[in-house]
């Protein structure tokens, strides 16, 4: 289920943040190698990344992904609706192609992601144009994406997701050391957007629940918009800072604000801190406890439907190595850190982990919270 | 007419100069602190798309992350 967030990511990623950073010139050929771990309420995720670029001529670029996600799971959504835990594995392929004419940038992508109850596709194009003396740079994306939904529990169960993204950026040169960064997204969704493996809960008789199935509307819109600020200290240092709003036809309304501090030394290092904070409402429909079965049209439990707030600290160290006899075909490689450590609090969904049914009034258990580990380490080059 | 008046030249000067070419106010020569890899708007998109993945599973919000749509026009 993973899957529905990655994909549309994975094709923004490759299609536009690849490709548009220096538009009117495109970006330098590249490899990363990265290993990337997430450690935190019950569940492990780890796997590898692999992104190559390259261009051909002056004209033409192309960027190839290999991403992994091995999935340990035993998650309170698991573990509360009985189920032991599972293991799974998700395979993402993506490739992305640019053409560069004059100040424009043309981009085409598509990513295919696989695991064994949910496949995915998504198709991406987009442009960019820089103008006014190279200071400013729009660009326009659309995406469309098609998902195929099955149950590991229900072999019958087969359903589908269409997904449409429109994308409007612009990034704009404010003064000599400043950079300003303006994005907006809107983002349809028809079809089976609830998650076949999270329940509701209702009170089930004096003191005791039961659960239920979630039911979600078919159909959801979002709008999100961003600012970005990036400004350059003058003791060689950059300050960033950013704000996005989120809104949709749910009910949530989220607000994410995050500042990052980014510090070379030493010739060959540079190192980053940063600081995220988010908060959104819940949607029209979640409750974490519902009055009986069957008590309104929709209903969801999903706690990333709920009321919530996320605190996360980032550290990062990036190390140029010396390159000796490889210097002839490598122009630069560095060695990257990043460790991140998140605490999502909720502030309805509950905590049941500990109270079966008929163990504790419904509605009094402890609210539920994690924290998780996040790292990452990579080796870049430049050739 | 006396208010207007202040408005009316404004409008007019507004008018005669969006019809000439805008003159870039950062000189490419000026970029050299916006050339800095440190000012990259994406510097790791590996890192940088991966992450923006471990939020939007935990999180209801998405999009508009940024990385993409940008450039400093100082390559």
């Amino acid at each position: 289920m993973k899957t529905v967030v990655w994909q549309r990511i994975a094709a923004l990623a490759l299609l536009l943040g690849t490709a548009a950073v220096h538009a009117g010139v495109l970006a330098e050929d590249r490899a990363d190698v990265m290993y990337h771990r997430y450690q935190g309420g019950g569940i492990t995720v780890q796997g590898p990344s692999v992104l190559v670029r390259k261009k051909f001529g002056e004209s033409f670029a192309a960027t190839a992904n290999y991403y992994v996600d091995n999935i340990s799971s035993a998650s309170i959504d698991v573990v509360v609706s009985g189920a032991s835990r599972y293991a799974e594995r998700r395979e993402q392929k993506s490739l992305a192609v640019e053409y560069l004419r004059g100040k424009t940038t043309y981009s085409a992508s598509f990513v295919n992601s696989e695991e064994n109850d949910y496949k995915a596709d998504t198709y991406s194009l987009s442009v960019s144009q820089d103008m006014f003396g190279d200071l400013t740079t729009v660009s326009m994306g659309y995406s469309y994406g098609k998902d195929h939904i099955g149950s590991s529990v229900d072999p019958t169960f087969a359903d589908g997701i269409e997904r449409r993204n429109y994308r409007v950026g612009l990034t704009q040169v404010l003064t000599r050391n400043l950079l300003a960064s303006l994005n907006f997204e809107a983002v349809t969704e028809q079809g089976y957007l609830q998650n076949p493996y999270r329940f509701i809960r209702f009170v089930n008789g004096p003191g005791s629940y039961a659960l239920g199935q979630e039911v979600a509307p078919r159909t959801r819109t979002s709008n999100a918009g961003s600012v970005r600020l990036k400004y350059y200290l003058p003791w060689r240092a950059a300050l960033d800072g950013q704000y996005r709003f989120y809104t949709d036809t749910w009910g949530i309304n989220a607000h994410t604000a995050g500042l990052e501090y980014t510090q070379p030394l030493w010739n060959r290092w540079v190192f980053t801190g940063s600081y995220r904070y988010y908060t959104q409402n819940g949607t029209n429909f979640f409750m974490d406890l519902f009055p009986r079965p069957g008590y309104q049209n929709f209903m969801t439990r999903d706690k990333e439907n709920s009321p919530l707030q996320t605190h996360t600290i980032g550290l990062g160290a990036s190390y140029e190595f010396p390159l000796g006899f490889a210097s002839s075909f490598i122009k630069r490689g560095t060695a990257n850190l990043h460790v991140n450590h998140l605490m999502v609090n909720y502030s309805q969904f509950r905590n049941l982990t500990n109270f079966p049914p008929g163990t504790a009034e419904p509605g009094t258990e402890p609210l539920y919270s994690l924290s998780a580990n996040v790292i990452q380490f990579f080796v870049s080059f430049w050739y | 007419m006396r208010k207007l008046l202040p408005l009316l030249l404004a409008t007019a000067t507004l008018l005669v100069t969006a019809c000439a070419p805008i003159e870039p106010w950062v000189k490419p020569y000026e970029r050299e602190h916006l050339a800095d890899p440190i000012m990259a708007i994406d510097p790791d998109p590996v890192s940088s798309s991966y992450m923006d993945h471990v939020f939007e599973v935990r999180e209801g919000a998405k999009g508009a992350t940024g990385g993409y749509g940008g450039g400093c026009g100082c390559s």
